[in-house]
């Protein structure tokens, strides 16, 4: 491991500075670092997509990403996503019909829906799976997880029945 | 008894107290058996459980206090919900606050079992109710009138005579000096008059979890905080001889290196271990590579999955040691069947792998212990912890926090008691031990694998005369491993006069636990899959068997934990699932086909059916039809719906994703979701869910729906292949 060294991070729009060995993920610099512990921590492989931020626009699991990586790419996280149009309706949808359980994956399932409807606004149901394939949630709430995206894009009424 | 009275059959008293600030506090105690109260007190007759507390301020805010963990079953939306109902207030004006453990106050916090719903239906509606009395009658004295003309409406006190309205807050420190009703003569609500209870609620943790504010075990944070890793040895079981451990104590960020010797309990206790401490949780695990560990795994030695099939089968040829229940005479009875059906089952251990990995906070500061812990069992921990450290239970503050799922692993309290080992080597520093994913999976406390060996007897009338299931499972001879005993009560088990269920044991050094619907789980899918073979050696279905075993309505004797088992219950989500999944329609494409199942677990009665096609060794379900009777209301429908169909999605991955933990000499073989997979987004059907209102008092839905859904799913493998599941996870060749 090198030694630790200063990075200048671009995160939620804002500027911040760490000291940390370029090979740390940035889950944990996130986490432990800067205290942002809205994203979350899984499995520590990628296979779970917990930990899913956007990078640039594009999902990516903090787990697999080391700092030294970065660069200046831009960087948001859970806590940000609701200034976003696309974030805001996401998280309206997915209180509105109570998508969770635990609630402990949520943040990484909204992002990757987030970078989802950003790429394709009204998705089918088969584009909605492929994208959140590498979203794990133990307790199931796929039905509502697949509700909550078509309630977001406009597809589906808000009141509408949850399958 | 009246059903509703079972539940709470101790004599509860209300107590009032005007808040600080103004306002009425109301709290329902069910005082302590002399002896408990003994044990827990050194004195007599001072504590009492405290079932309930609600207090409403004079702003009308309304306060619930939610005692047991949260961890996804939706407990501390529904519980509040009961109260808040019978109180006849808005549900926008209450607030929920969570309870730390308090032994003395609360006696029982815990999640498991499904047992929150039917324990609290009575309780927390009487308080809710009592409080709505105390206020009516402040406001009859205010106005001088009778309370009986003045009604209540969201919060507010109306009198229709003379047109006056009060809120809830503005009399409520004069009913805190009123005296509280008799529980007896508090009225409780009429089904129909709920507003809030049986109407879809969003969690009241939900729009915090959206925004990703910290609120799980792992999101605690406090100023000087560290992180940890505790390396335990490889193999289950072993030992800590010597560590070396100057090179970790070099790596970057490290702070602290600790090996620690247990209490020897490496099943409920302290095991043995070293940890690292660090100022990032990444750079604290990256140092486990530079530690050096001599363990003494010798008490793992033969714990492999290969040798306990070789042991269960020559267990199952030298037949069993020991009967668990014997009804007539199975033996003479197979032997004049007509018909003889026999058959071998078995399932694998498997990990409950919750999302949020096992991780707890602690700081050990002038001989006191502050605790932030995602526990489904709080108790329990402080009690392993106080054992195991050899430190007094009141010297320990344990704050509940939100738990990222549970699934039983959180029964366990492992991680509490060896994040408090640490913080103790480290004092006056917060300690956050969290574990990876890897450590979740090869130290959980797993559903044990078990083997049976089944036979049955037909008459030449085709009807079922005979039932016997010998069990081979895990234990010391005497008592099975934790989570690894049978269900003597298991249907056909009092349906049929002859009946016979006996078991064998082997040792094991691994650590075995409950998971969601424990026993159940597994023994569903054994009874309900070998009475569909049944079924169809008598020319008949397995709907049509089981009501023939069910016969008319009445009461069996205790199945399910001392609760009774109703036949006329099993027949009506039987006869639902029938005609919601149009049973008697079959698929007509090739391969494709339905599976029917029934079980009765954790008081609730669920009927499935599972459609499915099977291509080669892929199995595609598509629909899911549940019929389920948890009583005469569903308290959160929102809640219910969500439990129900994750338990349905839960079951299906159990069967259908390869999920098996093994063992070769005591080391766990599988690591993370790569190799014990969960269930992802495009295996997910469409599952109708239909409830059968029966009039039985609410009960819990964390578990019950589970079982029959592996059953139901292979029982349509079987009918869509003709090849029978009789080992899971489902393994199916290539064509």
């Amino acid at each position: 491991m090198g030694a630790e060294m200063a990075y200048r991070l671009n995160i939620n729009g804002a500027d911040r500075q760490v000291d940390v060995p370029a090979e740390m993920p940035l889950l944990w610099v996130l986490r432990n670092e800067l205290g942002l512990v809205g994203t979350k921590f899984g499995c520590g492989k990628g296979f779970c997509g917990a930990c899913t931020v956007h990078v640039n626009g594009a999902a990516q699991r903090s787990c697999q990403l080391p700092v030294g990586s970065i660069g200046q790419a831009k960087i948001h996280t859970i806590e940000h996503i609701g200034e976003t149009p696309i974030g805001a309706r996401l998280q309206q949808a997915w209180v509105q019909i109570d998508v969770m359980q635990c609630g402990y994956c949520q943040a990484g399932q909204i992002m990757s829906a987030c970078a989802l409807l950003g790429q394709t606004a009204q998705p089918s149901t088969a584009q909605i799976d492929s994208a959140m394939a590498g979203n794990i949630c133990r307790c199931a709430c796929y039905n509502r997880i697949r509700s909550a995206i078509r309630i977001a894009a406009g597809m589906e009424e808000e009141s509408g029945r949850v399958a | 008894m009246s059903p509703e009275q079972a539940i709470v059959n101790r004599r509860a008293v209300l107590k009032a107290s005007l808040l600080a600030g103004g306002g009425l506090a109301l709290e329902m105690l069910v005082p302590f058996p002399a002896r408990l109260a003994r044990a827990m007190d050194g004195k007599s007759g001072a504590a009492g459980e405290l079932s309930a507390f609600v207090t409403i301020g004079t702003d009308g805010t309304v306060t619930i206090v939610s005692k047991n963990p949260e961890l996804g079953q939706g407990v501390k939306t529904s519980l509040p919900m009961m109260v808040a109902d019978e109180l006849d207030c808005d549900w926008s004006q209450v607030r929920i606050s969570q309870a730390d453990l308090d032994q003395k106050r609360y006696r029982e916090q815990s999640a498991g079992g499904s047992n929150a719903t039917p324990k609290n239906w009575l309780p927390m509606r009487q308080t809710g109710a009592a409080a709505r009395a105390m206020l009516l009658q402040a406001a009859a004295n205010k106005w001088k009138v009778d309370a009986h003309e003045l009604t209540t409406s969201r919060g507010r006190i109306l009198h229709a005579a003379s047109g006056r309205a009060v809120g809830y807050g503005e009399v409520a420190s004069a009913a805190a000096a009123l005296p509280p009703p008799e529980l007896e003569s508090v009225q409780l609500k009429r089904p129909e008059q709920f507003t809030i209870i049986g109407r879809p609620t969003v969690g009241v943790d939900s729009a915090r979890i959206v925004r990703g504010e910290p609120i799980f075990g792992m999101d605690t944070h406090l100023p000087g905080m560290l992180y940890a890793v505790y390396e335990v040895a490889p193999a289950h079981g072993g030992r800590l001889v010597k560590a070396h451990i100057e090179e970790a104590k070099r790596s970057p960020g490290v702070k602290h290196v600790v090996p620690i010797i247990g209490n020897g309990d490496h099943d409920a206790g302290l095991a043995d271990g070293v940890a690292i401490v660090a100022s990032n949780w990444w750079l604290a695990n990256q140092a486990r590579s530079k530690l050096n560990v001599e363990w003494d795994l010798s008490a793992a030695k033969s714990h492999s999955s290969s040798v306990y099939r070789a042991k269960a089968d020559a267990a199952i040829a030298a037949g069993p040691s020991s009967d668990l229940r014997l009804d007539g005479d199975p033996v003479a009875k197979l032997a004049s069947a007509t018909k003889r059906i026999a058959a071998r089952y078995d399932y694998p251990f498997i990990a409950h792998a919750p999302m949020e990995p096992q991780n707890c906070t602690a700081r050990y500061a002038e001989g006191r212990f502050e605790i932030w812990a995602p526990t489904q069992q709080p108790q329990r921990g402080l009690e392993t912890l106080s054992k195991a450290l050899d430190i007094a239970p009141e010297t320990v503050t344990l704050h509940l926090t939100r738990a990222g799922g549970g699934f039983g692993r959180r029964l366990m309290n492992d991680y509490m008691v060896q994040v408090a080992a640490i913080a103790k080597a480290v004092p006056g520093v917060p300690i956050q031990l969290i574990w990876s994913r890897e450590d979740d999976i090869r130290r959980d406390y797993y559903r044990p694998g078990g083997w049976h060996s089944l036979e049955a007897g037909l008459s030449s009338k085709g009807d079922l005369i005979a039932f016997t299931d010998h069990f081979v499972t895990f234990g010391d001879g005497k008592t099975p491993a934790r989570a690894a005993g049978y269900n003597p009560a298991m249907p056909p088990a009092g349906l049929i006069p002859h009946l016979r269920f006996s078991q064998s044991m082997m040792p094991t050094v691994v650590t075995t636990g409950a998971l969601r619907a424990p026993g159940s789980n597994a023994l569903c899918f054994v009874s309900q899959s070998f009475l569909d073979e049944v079924a169809i050696a008598a020319g008949t279905d397995l709907p049509r068997l089981m009501l023939t075993l069910l016969g008319e309505r009445r009461e069996v004797a205790a199945p399910d934990n001392g609760i009774a088992f109703d036949t006329g219950r099993a027949r009506d989500v039987i006869e639902k699932v029938v005609q919601t999944s149009a049973w008697a329609q079959k698929p007509t494409s090739a391969g494709r086909a339905k599976g029917f199942a029934f079980y009765f677990s954790h008081r609730g009665y669920i009927a499935e059916v599972v459609e499915a096609s099977v291509t080669g060794a892929d199995v595609t379900v598509h629909k899911v039809w549940v019929a389920g009777d948890v009583g005469s209301q569903i308290v959160n429908p929102m809640g219910a719906e969500n439990q129900a169909r994750g338990a349905v999605i839960d079951g299906l991955a159990q069967a259908l994703t390869g999920q098996a933990i093994e063992f070769v000499d005591g080391v766990v073989q599988q690591s993370n979701f790569n190799d014990f997979p969960l269930a992802r987004i495009p295996m997910t059907p469409e599952i109708e869910i239909a409830w059968v209102r029966s009039d039985k008092p609410p009960t819990g839905l964390g578990e019950p729906v589970l079982p029959p859904v592996i059953p139901a799913l292979t029982n349509a493998i079987f009918a869509a292949t003709g090849t029978r599941i009789r080992s899971l996870p489902v393994r199916l060749k290539s064509a």
